[in-house]
């Protein structure tokens, strides 16, 4: 009789006391969210304030526990909500507005809040790759999304779908901006054979070269060769995969404060930190995104081995989150229907 | 009858297991589906019935789970039959070796079903397997085979052949014998491990979206692809609800045919004739197939690395990657410390339940004996949602504590323990009792002393499921938010695969072989124990 009370007493004490100690602040993140433990070690260092991290699954998923707690926020900054996103976040009000004075630095296109009510932290490029040896015998490089409807690479394309995929959607809002008439545009893509996958795992080392499968053209990231390179085994010298610039959809990740927090100075602090050359610096390597400050160095495997779009696909937050139900049950009924 | 333990003893056994199904799944449970269907929930029903999406999607969920079961249960009882006449430290070996694909998270075995279809020919020209509900339903059975090898391997292990023995005596063929007389025996321990294998394939989430294809779409997926790619919350908790309710009937009539009193008559020690070469090498064959395909693939390529073969990926879990906020040995740590509080949760909570089922007033024991099976077939994202918005308050504000992990994994593990305790508990002869009553023992003392050593065979196979279970566990862990210190295997396992690269993949895949050694071996440990030897009198 005493072992199951004392287990429900550990577990009553180990509830209490989560409060947050004076200095600390609660950052939450996607699963993809990394960062050098030297780099949150100055930050600490610097300000005194200790952070803490807590990871809530995909950005989706993320996005979707904030609005369920947001009157007992479980965190004080949010980071990794995308454009995809951004809308849905907004419109719950999870955020409240803060100018970092750091962001005077960051590539103004990045800036797409006028209310600053999340801040750009770092870019990433979803864009369609190719294994370079694996194209089809006589075939060029592609160069636009169109030519992806010509028959040369008939059954070599592989996309995720966009229901349960978040490169899945981007790729889906860059055919949307960037042909004249993406509903017959992916109609033809379905004419030359394009393959339907449920995630990115299952495309890219499911059915794509790089994991032996037979389709030499996936939707993948800008910054995929230059980690084909960096974790290559046998060391390589040339990135075995390109990019086909045309296709890239911008996918900019943004830091927020949550509505509600008790510690908005330290808070603000995270967020100036997060726009510092020393923070910016850490993230390529991390998290395979670009950083969002024009200053920034970039890591030399992506000076050599990563190319970004000058004009990428881009469409506004608000426009997105209008249409986006709409768009992919068309998605559904034209590529799966 | 007389009522076998004391009240003070009785309150314990009952407010245990109800205190923790109650406050840690249908609080949270309760919680979501108000959230989600408090404004209106009649219409958000009608558009679902009026859907005729959402009818396929109910459908297809219902026959693509019955048929995995049965198909699941065509092979494991034949595998079953093998094994239950093996040599105790053999059966142990197997129930250990069966259990691994429990671990195995879907992306990676999905991976590795590809290339076994590629490599015999299943998936090329006119014919492919993937994207099919075909490669749906073996993958089913490849994740479930243990369920029903190990739940009625064990049981069957337990009862007393000589009735077969005088079948055959007086005449009765190999098929007819079992036919008559051992499966009728076995129906619990089937009944009990089919309800298992038809709740596990009812809502598996990664099989369904990986093997099976964009097209494919289960209640499960469904309900995720509403909660999280949508939030559109009221469709998503009206699915809940709908799959909370054909959770419920499946369980209630599962319990039924648990229920009918099974033929006594078990503990024999003598030993038993093995089965038939032929039969034994039959299954042996299928088995290898069938699990020894894909996990091989995932072993060859553990080792295999741009240079050859070798170790390379091995030692690179001991070094953090880049991917990962911590080494992926410090994530396998972490995880078999969850597994250990999982399975001890679990195993008190069961323990007690499968007490207050059998010997319980008949009400009580039936509201135990469903409830506690229900988080088996609830959808991760809605016990994960749930406790996040439930558990929000002190004195349980657990979202984000350590112990939310170990609970939530408990939860998938009480069902386990439950369901391979109670088939065995009912099955203890009645005349054992009486006569301990004649010898005068009290009841107490003759619970003590006759079901605990009897269902102690259930008991440490419940355990080895609920460690598996924790070990491998992905999709309710993914839906809490945790400190990155908290990282589990499997969790570091989908990181590494979520970058290109040949590193991060052999990686992926060496976590993945270090993941089924670990669980083969605490299995084995765990059933070690003297409680699951063959001859329990």
């Amino acid at each position: 009789m005493k072992k199951p009370l004392l287990f429900v007493f550990v577990l009553l004490a180990g509830a209490c006391g989560g409060d947050d100690e004076p200095g600390t602040v609660t950052l939450m993140t996607h699963d993809s969210f990394v960062v050098s433990d030297s780099v949150l070690d100055a930050f600490s260092a610097e300000t005194g304030i200790t952070v803490e991290l807590l990871q809530a699954g995909d950005a989706g998923t993320m996005v979707s526990e904030a609005i369920l707690t947001k009157d007992a926020p479980l965190a004080d900054v949010m980071f990794g909500i995308d454009n995809t996103f951004l809308q849905r976040g907004l419109d719950a009000e999870l955020f409240e507005a803060y100018e970092s004075g750091n962001l005077g630095g960051v590539f103004p296109e990045l800036r797409i809040d006028d209310q600053n009510r999340v801040t750009p932290i770092d870019f990433g490029d979803v864009c369609v790759n190719y294994w370079i040896d694996a194209l089809p015998e006589g075939a060029a490089v592609p160069a636009t999304l169109e030519d992806l409807t010509d028959p040369v690479y008939a059954d070599q394309v592989v996309v995720q779908s966009p229901e349960s995929s978040s490169p899945g959607l981007a790729f889906l809002l860059a055919t949307i901006n960037g042909t004249d008439d993406w509903e017959q545009y992916w109609a033809d893509l379905v004419a030359n054979g394009v393959s339907v996958t449920a995630g990115w795992e299952d495309a890219y080392y499911g059915e794509f070269t790089a994991g032996g499968g037979d389709r030499s053209i996936v939707v993948s990231y800008a910054s995929s060769p230059p980690a084909e390179v960096i974790f290559a085994d046998p060391p390589v010298d040339t990135a075995p995969t390109g990019v086909l610039l045309d296709s890239c959809f911008r996918q900019i990740e943004f830091a927020g404060i949550l509505a509600g927090t008790d510690n908005r100075d330290e808070a603000e602090a995270l967020i100036d930190f997060m726009l510092t050359p020393t923070f910016q610096e850490d993230v390529p390597l991390n998290m395979f995104v670009f950083p969002a400050l024009e200053s920034a160095a970039l890591p030399t495997e992506f000076v050599e081995y990563a190319e970004i779009a000058d004009d990428p696909q881009f469409i506004d937050p608000a426009d997105i989150e209008a249409n986006r139900d709409a768009w992919v049950e068309r998605w559904v009924e034209i590529v799966l229907g | 009858m007389s009522r076998p333990f004391g009240l003070g003893a009785r309150g314990v056994l009952v407010a245990v297991p109800a205190v923790f199904i109650a406050v840690f799944f249908f609080y949270p449970i309760a919680t979501i589906l108000w959230r989600g269907l408090g404004g209106g929930g009649g219409d958000t029903f009608l558009d679902l019935a009026a859907s005729s999406r959402q009818r396929d999607i109910v459908w297809f969920t219902v026959w693509q789970a019955a048929l995995s079961m049965v198909l699941t249960l065509a092979v494991g009882i034949a595998a079953a039959s093998v094994v239950a006449r093996l040599p105790a430290r053999r059966q142990r070996l197997v129930r250990a070796l069966v259990t691994v694909p429990f671990v195995l998270p879907t992306v990676v075995v999905a991976g590795a079903f590809t290339e076994v279809f590629t490599v015999t020919g299943l998936d090329d020209g006119g014919f492919r397997l993937r994207h099919t509900v075909w490669a749906i339903l073996i993958a089913h059975v490849f994740f479930n085979y243990a369920v029903v090898v190990r739940a009625v391997g064990s049981y069957w292990a337990g009862l007393d052949h000589r009735m077969e023995e005088a079948a055959r005596v007086l005449g009765a063929g190999a098929w007819q014998t079992f036919r008559e007389v051992t499966l009728p025996r076995l129906r619990p321990a089937i009944s009990s491990a089919a309800a298992i294998v038809f709740l596990f394939s009812f809502t598996s989430f990664g099989v369904v979206l990986i093997l099976g294809g964009p097209r494919r779409a289960t209640i499960e997926t469904e309900i995720y692809r509403q909660a999280v790619t949508r939030v559109d919350l009221e469709t998503a908790a009206a699915l809940a609800a709908v799959q909370l309710v054909a959770v419920l009937a499946l369980v209630v009539v599962s319990t039924r045919l648990e229920r009918r009193r099974p033929i006594v008559g078990r503990g024999a020690r003598s030993s038993r004739r093995p089965s038939a070469p032929l039969w034994r090498w039959g299954n042996l064959v299928v088995g290898l197939v069938l699990l020894g395909g894909p996990i091989g693939v995932l072993v060859e390529r553990s080792f295999s690395t741009g240079s050859g073969y070798g170790l390379d990926h091995y030692v690179a879990l001991g070094e953090r990657a880049r991917q990962l906020p911590a080494p992926a040995t410090t994530a396998l740590w972490n995880s078999v410390v969850f597994a250990v509080a999982a399975t001890a949760i679990a195993v008190l909570v069961g323990l007690l339940a499968s007490l207050v089922v059998v010997h319980g007033r008949r009400g009580i024991a039936r509201i135990f004996d469903l409830g506690l099976t229900l988080p088996l077939g609830t959808s991760a994202v809605t016990i994960g949602f749930g406790m996040l918005i439930a558990l929000d308050e002190p004195p349980l504000d657990l979202r984000t504590s350590w112990w939310i992990i170990p609970i939530a994994h408990a939860l998938v593990g009480v069902p386990f323990v439950v369901r391979t305790m109670v088939p065995v508990l009912r099955s203890i002869d009645p005349v054992l009792h009486e006569a301990a009553a004649v010898l005068g023992a009290s009841p107490a003392r003759a619970r003590r002393e006759i079901d605990l050593p009897i269902g102690m065979r259930g008991l440490v196979v419940g355990a080895g499921f609920a460690f598996a279970v924790s070990l491998g566990e992905f999709g309710a862990t993914s839906f809490l938010p945790r400190r990155p210190e908290n990282l589990t295997a499997p969790i570091a396992l989908f990181r590494l695969l979520s970058t290109p690269g040949d590193v991060l993949r052999g990686q992926a895949m060496a976590l993945s072989v270090v993941l089924m050694v670990l669980v083969a071996s605490a299995v084995l440990v765990i059933e070690s124990g003297r409680g699951s030897d063959e001859g329990v009198f």
